[in-house]
């Protein structure tokens, strides 16, 4: 059995800022990840990052990745790759771990930062399950980690942030994209992604949803079909799309079978992704020791996901004791810093998830 | 206020536009910068690599509102704009041609002399520009600029190019 | 299809890997997983669902939503989208639950 003063479960924006953190007090820390390499989502974020300098703006998202990647090998973490957490002995409070193809490997940490991410919802409509219809994250791991492109003629579903990304990021890899539609009345993602796209030509048609995909076998096309204002499909404003590929990008849902397992609280909040654990402001859930980080405690950036893991790290640290003398200051700027990040009309959303969390919690 | 066209279509529409548009005088003087950014985003890049202090923010909300007596339309902000939204105009150019530098993030990368096709915010054809400048250092870290003649009363409708291969 | 130049990245592939899907020799690159390689052979049907037989093709790429489970060396439900391409791998379409042995 490994022992570790502090367990950092994932090696994404969320669980390397938590792991720095938490070896900057002085803690031993052991980061796990299922895959081959840390950074985890960052890894295919090839467009520069919105936030300040703390946060790395203007860096793109790999490029944060190697930079939080270098700042791990500055300290002493233990990192266990291609690990996979599968559960929770909540007795013993020791993690099981499946390390490799067949190796059981058990993990006892005095305390732990879940920072498993997230992962994205499908949409409901007739064969959504055709080969060639793919979550819009999914066709960037293809596409940015791989160099494979998924087609050649895509739709993309969903005009947020991730939706806008990836079709720009498919015009950069040679794909055309026929058009982004979204079923909200006006665009979810950030202005200036939207124009980016625009000036390359492509539609963005709001209040359109997906009737149906068809093909033989894989996908070759769908229709679309115009929403009113109360999402209900408009007779006669149905139009087919001659495609080999839909992206689908309506959002994530927080990865949390870890947490539920461990028996920590969870509520359903809709604006913060799904179910989330009951966190305090030092993102501790209510099993005292396991704290939550990123996407697994609510579906926001990447940028607020670093200072999330820097707030857990330090506490997961200081609760044990460790102190190198900067505590009290770094828990205050990161808690700043989120406040910050979430003041503007972009930050209603989670703020007001984050508000209804709180009464729901008591 | 953002217009109901940006807010749906994503381009932006006058009213947007009369809100960041230089003023005469700016115009006038030599290059500028123009942000093209009208929504309160957490982010602040454009001001913190301005070298003269004509982006302030109080708040990481805030919107990028140049200062026109300090902006001298030196780039430094346009690869650095997460949002591609900064546009360098230079009216100033010829008897009849104005330029507009804009970040372009695809291949191939026009040469300085080719002729391209300009485009509007819709990504449609609206004339003919000679590149004049490609700017591709290390700073811009794979966002390279190109500078593009326009007639000077496109200098406000060209955002984009294409290269024909 | 393979990206061949980006504005943004730079491809590095490894060793080229040869492997065989369902009785067709491939090739793929070190370095990648076996649903990217069979994606840029042109395979996009990489399971069928268990009560109806449908096609299904990978969704997620990271590991989370099982639409992507084939037999690979004879092992049934083998996650494709994360699982790293060797030499010399054998690749089959696998058709309902799969066998442990």
């Amino acid at each position: 059995m490994i022992k570790t003063d502090v367990a950092i479960i994932g090696g994404g924006p969320a669980g390397l800022s938590a792991a720095i953190a938490a070896a900057d007090m002085g803690a031993h820390v052991t980061l796990v990840d299922r895959n081959q390499e840390l950074g985890g989502q960052l890894l295919k974020q090839t467009h520069m990052f919105f936030g300040s300098r703390e946060e790395y703006a203007s860096t793109r998202g790999f490029d944060i990745a190697n930079i939080l990647k270098e700042e791990l090998k500055k300290r002493n973490v233990d990192v266990l790759l291609n690990t996979t957490v599968v559960g929770y002995y909540k007795d013993d409070g020791v993690w099981g771990m499946e390390h490799g193809e067949d190796k059981f490997v058990k993990l006892k940490a005095k305390k732990t930062v879940v920072a498993t991410g997230a992962m994205e919802r499908h949409l409901l409509f007739p064969n959504n399950d055709l080969p060639g219809i793919y979550g819009a994250g999914a066709v960037q791991t293809l596409m940015n980690q791989y160099g494979v492109v998924p087609g050649k003629r895509v739709l993309m579903v969903g005009a947020g942030n991730i939706g806008l990304i990836v079709s720009y990021q498919l015009l950069q890899a040679g794909v055309e994209v026929a058009a982004i539609i979204d079923a909200a009345p006006t665009i979810g993602g950030y202005l200036v992604h939207a124009s980016k796209v625009r000036r390359q030509g492509v539609p963005i048609m709001t209040s359109y949803t997906v009737k149906k995909a068809y093909g033989n076998g894989v996908l070759e096309g769908a229709t679309i079909v115009k929403v009113d204002n109360r999402f209900q499909p408009i007779p006669g404003t149905e139009m087919d799309m001659d495609i080999d590929t839909m992206c689908i990008a309506v959002g994530l849902n927080p990865l949390v079978e870890l947490l539920w397992q461990a028996g920590c609280e969870m509520r359903y909040i809709p604006q913060l992704g799904g179910h989330v654990p009951v966190k305090d402001e030092n993102y501790e859930t209510t099993v005292e020791g396991i704290y939550v980080a990123g996407d697994a405690a609510e579906i926001e950036e990447a940028t607020s996901a670093m200072v999330e893991g820097r707030i857990a790290g330090l506490n997961a640290a200081y609760t044990m004791g460790f102190d190198n003398g900067h505590y009290c200051d770094e828990r205050e700027k990161a808690i700043k810093r989120l406040q910050d990040l979430r003041s503007g009309p972009v930050g209603v959303k989670i703020s007001n998830g984050l508000l209804k969390l709180a009464e729901e919690a008591v | 206020m953002i217009s109901e066209k940006l807010l749906r279509e994503g381009v932006a529409d006058e009213s947007d536009l009369k809100e960041v548009i230089p003023p005469d005088w700016a115009l006038e003087k030599g290059p500028v910068a123009v942000a093209e950014c009208f929504q309160e985003i957490p982010c602040n890049p454009c001001s913190t690599y301005c070298n003269r202090g004509a982006i302030v923010f109080e708040n990481i909300n805030d919107r990028p509102i140049i200062d026109y007596e300090k902006c001298n339309g030196c780039t430094l902000c346009v690869s650095k704009c997460p949002g591609l939204a900064i546009f360098i105009i230079d009216k100033n150019f010829s008897e009849d041609e104005a330029t507009v530098m804009l970040p372009y993030e695809f291949l191939p990368l026009p040469k300085k002399g080719d002729v391209v096709t300009t485009l509007d915010r819709y990504g449609r054809p609206v004339g003919k520009g000679k590149v004049i400048r490609v700017q591709n250092t290390r700073y811009n870290d794979k966002t390279p600029l190109i500078s593009v003649t326009v007639p000077k009363d496109m200098a406000m409708v060209v955002r984009n190019i294409r290269v024909e291969v | 299809m393979r990206i061949e130049s980006h504005p943004i990245l730079e491809f590095k592939r490894g060793n080229a890997l040869k492997f065989i899907f369902d009785g067709q020799e491939m090739v793929g690159y070190e370095g990648e997983t076996i649903a990217a390689a069979l994606h840029a052979n042109g395979v996009k049907i990489l399971s069928h669902s268990l009560k109806e037989g449908r096609p299904r093709g990978f969704y997620c790429a990271i590991g989370n939503c099982s639409s992507c489970l084939m037999k690979v060396n004879g092992t049934p439900n083998v996650r494709v989208c994360t699982e790293p391409l060797k030499d010399g791998m054998v690749v089959e379409t696998q058709h309902g639950k799969g066998v442990i042995k």
